[in-house]
Formats: C-alpha cells, structure tokens, sequence
C-alpha cells in the first residue's frame, strides 16, 4: 500500500509541477520579435489527405518560405520575407475535424499572435473557418478547398481562396472529351459518398447535360469514403459497359481503385476520366493505365506551361524533395506568392508598417499575380475568389522516363472554365456556360 | 477497463453533499469572475471544454450503472444540429432556449431506444449506442440539404432578445456555457446521491439483489439512458452556439470515444473530475497540435496511458472518496 501512496503523492507533484510549467509556458507565448511576420500554415499532416495534399503542400511552403526569407525568389516575389520581414511559419495539423480547426485558428491568432493564416484542403474545414474569420476579423486565405458554397453563399470581407473553385475540375475535362471529339452515348460515374463526391457527380453531370445532352447514364456508384475495396463497384462497373466512365476519387482510395480494376481490364474497355489524379501519378508509376484522361484542379505538375518562375519552383522542389511538384504544392506557392504581394502592396500603401488584417485584406481584393501555375486573378465574389486556367491530358508510362507523361494537353483560359463574378456556378453550368470565353 | 466498469461500488452514502454543491457554486463563480482576464483563446478552450464535459457527464450517468455508451457522440449531434436547426430554418435565436430545445431534442430520440437499450449491457450495450450513432452519421452524412458531410454554419445567437455584438460573443458565450454546463453538473451532483441515483450503483453492484429489493433495474437503466441524452444534447447544443458550425462527425464513432476517453479520464466518482479531464484534454491536444504538429495524436496517447497507467480510477481519484479509496487498499 505504501507504493501506491506513494505514486500518488509522486503525482500530485508532478501534477502541480504541470501545471505550473503549463502557465509559465502561456505566459511567455505573447512575447515576439518586431521584425518578422507571423505565418499559420494548416494542412493535412496526418490521416488520409496527408500523403497525397497535406505533406507535399508542407514541402513546398517550406522551400518557398526559405526562398522568401534568403530573397533569392525570382521576381516580383526578389524582396526577402514579406516586404523586408522574415516569415516565421507555424504548420498546424488539419486532420481532426471542423471542431478543432476552428479552436486551432482561435489559438493561432490569440495564442501564437500569427499575422495571416494560409490554409485548409477540406471543405467542410473551410466552411467552418470563414464565419470565424470574419467574427473575429481575422485574416485567412484557403489554399485548396474546393466547395463553391463558400463565396455563394455568403459574403465575407477577411476570408479569400486564392484558387479556383471545383466548377472548373469538372468543366473542363467535359470541354476536353468534346474538344478531343470522344463520343459519349453511355457513361458510368463512381464517387465517394460525402460532400466532394456529391458535388462532383452534379457538376459533371451538369455539364455533360450542356455538351453531350443525349449521353445516358448507367451505373451511378457511391462507394463510402476511404473504402479501400471496390470489387463490387467494378463487378458493376464491368456488367454496364458504357463509353465513359468518370470519378472523383483521390489519394489512397483512388489509388486502389486503380489497382484493382487495372488487371481487371476495367480501363480496357471504357474511356476512364478522372478529374483530379496527377497527385497519384508518382507513386502509381507504371500501374497507372495508358489513355486516362485527368485534371489537377488546375494547369499543376506535368500539365503546367513553361514559364520562368514554373521552372525555377520546379527546380527547387524537385532538388529538395526528389520529386516533381503536383497539385497541391502549386495550390500552396500560388497562396504564398499572393498573399507576400499583398502584404508588400499594403506597407506601401501605409508607409512600410506591418499591414492590419484589413489592409492585407484590401489590398489582396481583386488582385492578380503570377504564379507556377500561370496568372491567378481574384476575379469572383467582390474580389475575394481567385479563377485560373485549368489543363487536361491523357497518361502515358514512359519506360524510357521511368514516369508517366501526359500527352494531348489541352489548355483551357480561365474564363472558359469558370463561372463569370455575377453568377453561381450551377445556375452557369446549367445555362449552358453563358459568357465563357474560350480560345 | 473491465476493471473500471466492475470495481465494486461505493458502499456508504458520500458524505458532504452540501459541501460539493457549495464548492460547485463557487467555483462556477470564480471561473465568470475571471474569464474578462483570461486570453481569449484560453475562454474558447474552456468553453469548448465545458460543453464538451456535459457530453462526457452523459456517460457517467450510464457508467455508474456498470454500462458505457460507445455512441454518445450521436446525442451530441442530435442537440448540435436540432439548436443550428431551430437557428437556421425556424429563426429562434436565443442562446438558452437554444441549447435547451438540444438537449430536448436528443432526449426525444433517445427516448424511444431507451427501452430497448435498457436491456443490454457490457459490450452489447456498447455496440448498439455506438451503431445508433453510426446510422444517425450515414443518414447526416447522405442528407444534402443539411450540408451532408460538410455540414452547415448558424449565426450568432442572441440573449433575452439582445443581439450579441461580433466581439462580445465570445465573452458571452463563455459565462453561459460555464453556468449552464455549471448548473447541469450540480443537478446531476444531486440526482447520483439522491435515491435512485444510488440505485445505478447498487445496479452495477449487483442487478438480482437491487430487483429483490423492489427497485426497477430496466426502467433505472432506461430513465439514465435518457438523462444521459439530455444532458449529452445540451452539451451538443452549446459546442454548435460557440463553433457556429455543426457536420455529421459531431455522431462519429471517433468523436463519441473521446468523450468515453473523458469520462474514463474523469472518473464515475466525481462530477467535476469530468470537467478537468474535459479541459485537460482540451489543452493537451492543443498544444501538442502546435508543438508536435506531425505527431500530436502521438503525444496524447502517451498522455493518456500515462494518466491510465498511474489513475486507473480517473483524475477525480486524486480528491474524492480519499477515505474510500483509502479504505479498499486496507481491506486487500
């Protein structure tokens, strides 16, 4: 009995001894250095999102940081830190729910004093984080989420996606099957069974309505999220033969979609459209299937156009991380880039002072900047929602490259794949693309 | 945890009720008294960590008659969505009345099920409160006009029809969640040492002999049951007031294990053990979130075995029923 008194007493102390520890630490966290700026940066570090977006969007903060804080960035992004200041990044985990990610983002503006927060791959995450934002007048850009409802649904003044919305994903790879000329009578869908999966089955729906309106669909599958196993789905899919057969799967799940119905013949014989899938081209390699036609949300990694600054982020990641740069470490520099020449643009028009969040925000409205993936306009709802343009192209295994190419790359301008500001993008899709401006 | 749920009960009545309910008051006093000075991020963490309490108080409502539910995150989900409901689509607004139609909502849904679920215990009673909640996330997550796995956002509540500014909300909203959650803690203080709160635990002791002496053992089982989902649904209820933001992972199976977690955490004996486990957790998660962003989830179960490992009978062993604890090591 002695012994567990003792423990006891051993854990009172160590208990006090906690929490006085717990307090000193809360106390100091306030104090920082004047000279640099403050930068939360949240995405998946851990769960299923991490290996496909979240650690490669990590990576590639980390070597555009770095680029940033030594000022040897081409230009306009030359100037060291965000405007002379030294960025000192604090990387959040996103996985966990919305529930933490709202008190993550309270902690990281009250607690850890951040200047901006960068960030946020889920969708559900993003649509939670904004009302905050804009509570607590805080800063946020979101680098990669997708769902338009953020922007159509509401009006905010401190929140910004400096990335296009999913409507594009889905437009554009309907416009490439038309401008490629594949004829579509019968089609099979296959999403997983939550919000993404959802809204891209309506887009692409929608806008196969628009182009291909005689298209028939046949088998409509909604595995559940993060599966893993699609015998019955490809048992199905293989038993309603049709000419196209389109998903929104990513990561690990469509990786194994891939290699189970790959040796099944599944691709054999039916068209596969995959409309977000160069993510898992590098680790798929020569089991990815010949003739897949994919997207990358956007002109990323083997679809993007050469430009000096694509080369040289190209170059950085590829010498830091043995590996070319995909969707969304072009999603997260795109963020960077843009809210470093918001900053610069707001301390110059305030005189070189460290901008308040409603300086950044003014000065981020409507901006345009270049980036890796070409020309990001914040062009949708008042400024604050960024339109790009979008690329599509088929794979091809490259024995000789040991990689998969892309071939057939079509490039697509942004305002062909993107709603105009003064609509949503359903309500667009189902009008038929009023005043798409296509090349 | 076996040995958790079957360590024999309490045998003599608690002594100093009135002394714990006055010690509830008062601190409930000083955590408002204080809140104005503390950092705003620490307010949140404490609200958060309070409404979250109330969940985890739900199941020591069941624990103390020897059940754990393995689904408690699905009340917690009925009281957030039924209060962004009433928020949303019917335009009531008050922050109490809110956070009462949560807890009214997920008592009604539970109720029918209480019956049946009475009847269960140990693992079976486990596995159907965690596949109730698991039916009630498929059905939310598949329901588009909710958001589906999105979920959906409310505004700000108001209090006795004043519109709360942005700024103040958050202080608001900390006072309430802590008098609420303040006020369901000291009733339920009340209702374990009342009669048929004693009851629950005569039930974990020893079913046969607490039907022998007249007392209902399912309708006991059943009444927590519902009491657990009130209380669960208020906590709910006042989580969504303060996030603004309610999807269907409130009812996942991953959600309700970290309010079992507290409540093991916590302890059946004490009530506020609840509550500080609650906020340790909070903190936990939080800052090792920030400093160990890679392997946060890592840290919190080395903290967990370690409080498991040297508290096996939760952090509210630290202080109550010392002399209890004291006497059992005797009798070995």
């Amino acid at each position: 009995m002695k012994h567990h008194h003792f423990q006891k007493r051993q854990l009172k102390r160590l208990t006090v001894a906690a929490v006085v520890a717990a307090l000193v630490f809360v106390l100091s966290a306030g104090v920082q250095a004047q000279e640099t700026y403050r930068i939360g940066i949240v995405s998946f570090l851990s769960g299923q999102a991490a290996e496909s977006f979240g650690i490669p969007a990590v990576n590639a903060a980390k070597v555009i940081i770095e680029a940033f804080n030594k000022g040897d960035a081409p230009p306009p992004y030359n100037k060291i830190g965000f405007g002379g200041m030294k960025i000192e990044p604090i990387y959040i985990d996103e996985n966990g729910g919305a529930t933490k990610q709202i008190q993550e983002f309270r902690n990281l503006y009250d607690r850890e004093k951040v200047d901006a927060v960068v960030g946020y791959t889920g969708s559900g995450d993003c649509l939670a984080i904004a009302p905050v934002a804009e509570e607590m007048k805080r800063f946020v850009a979101f680098f990669d989420c997708g769902t338009q409802r953020i922007f159509e649904e509401n009006k905010y003044n401190y929140v910004f996606r400096t990335a296009s919305h999913a409507t594009m994903d889905d437009v554009a790879l309907v416009r490439y099957l038309k401008a490629r000329n594949i004829s579509v009578s019968k089609m099979n869908l296959i999403n997983q069974d939550y919000a993404r999966g959802h809204d891209s089955r309506k887009e692409f729906t929608h806008a196969m309505a628009q182009l291909y309106p005689s298209a028939k669909m046949q088998a409509d599958l909604m595995p559940k999220f993060g599966a893993g196993q699609y015998g019955t789905e490809i048992s199905s899919l293989m038993s309603k033969p049709a000419d196209l057969t389109y998903t929104s799967l990513w990561g690990g799940d469509l990786q194994a979609f891939i290699l189970q119905s790959s040796p099944r013949g599944l691709f054999k014989r039916t068209q596969v459209v995959i409309s977000a899938a160069d993510h898992v081209l590098p680790s798929l390699g020569e089991k990815m299937p010949d003739g897949v036609i994919i997207g990358a949300r956007g002109a990323y990694g083997l679809l993007s156009q050469k430009s000096a600054l694509n080369d040289w982020f190209w170059d950085r990641y590829q010498k830091a991380y043995k590996a070319y740069p995909v969707q969304t470490p072009y999603r997260i520099a795109q963020a960077l880039m843009g809210v470093k020449l918001a900053v610069e643009k707001a301390m110059t028009a305030n005189g070189g002072k460290k901008p308040t969040a409603e300086q950044l925000s003014a000065a981020l409205t409507g901006m345009e900047w270049p980036s890796p993936g070409g020309r990001i306009r914040m062009a949708l709802a008042d400024g604050h929602q960024a339109i790009q343009d979008n690329a599509i192209g088929s794979t091809r295994y490259d024995a000789a490259k040991k990689m998969v190419v892309l071939d057939n790359i079509h490039h697509f301008a942004a305002e062909c794949v993107n709603p105009p500001a003064n609509m949503k993008s359903e309500d667009w899709v189902k009008a038929g693309f009023p005043g798409a401006k296509c090349k | 945890m076996r040995s958790l749920i079957n360590d024999p009960p309490i045998k003599t009545p608690p002594p100093g009720v009135q002394r714990k309910l006055i010690t509830g008051v008062a601190l409930i006093a000083l955590l408002i008294a204080v809140g104005p000075f503390l950092p705003k991020w620490l307010t949140f963490l404490i609200t958060m960590a309070a409404s979250h309490g109330l969940v985890s108080l739900g199941i020591i409502f069941l624990m103390r008659g020897g059940v754990v539910s393995f689904g408690q995150g699905l009340v917690f989900a009925i009281g957030g969505y039924v209060a962004a409901l009433a928020f949303v689509k019917l335009g009531f607004t008050d922050a109490i009345g809110l956070t009462f139609i949560g807890g009214l909502g997920a008592a009604l849904v539970a109720l029918p099920f209480a019956p049946l679920i009475a009847r269960y215990r140990g693992i079976f009673f486990a596995m159907l409160t965690l596949a109730l909640s698991m039916v009630v996330y498929g059905i939310l997550v598949k329901t588009d006009v909710l958001g589906g796995s999105d979920g959906f956002n409310m505004g700000r509540p108001t209090l006795f029809g004043q519109q709360l500014a942005d700024i103040l909300s958050g202080y608001v909203l900390y006072p309430l969640t802590v008098v609420i959650s303040g006020a369901v803690a000291l009733a339920a203080r009340v209702y374990f040492d009342s009669p048929r709160g004693l009851i629950s635990l005569a039930v974990r002791d020893n079913e046969l002999r607490v039907e022998y002496l007249g007392a209902s053992v399912r309708q006991t089982m059943a009444i927590n049951f519902v009491l657990a989902a009130f209380v669960g649904g208020i906590g709910g209820a006042l989580t969504v007031l303060s996030l603004g933001h309610v999807n269907p992972d409130f009812s996942y199976w991953t959600t309700s294990g970290e309010f079992v977690f507290v409540a093991i955490l916590g302890g059946y004996h004490s009530v506020l053990a609840v509550f500080v486990a609650s906020t340790v957790l909070e903190i936990v998660r939080s800052f090792s979130g920030l400093y160990f962003p890679d392997t946060w989830q890592l840290v919190l179960g080395v903290f967990l075995l370690t409080v498991i490992r040297f508290l096996p009978h939760g952090i509210g062993s630290l202080w109550s029923n010392r002399e209890l604890f004291k006497r059992k090591g005797g009798e070995k």
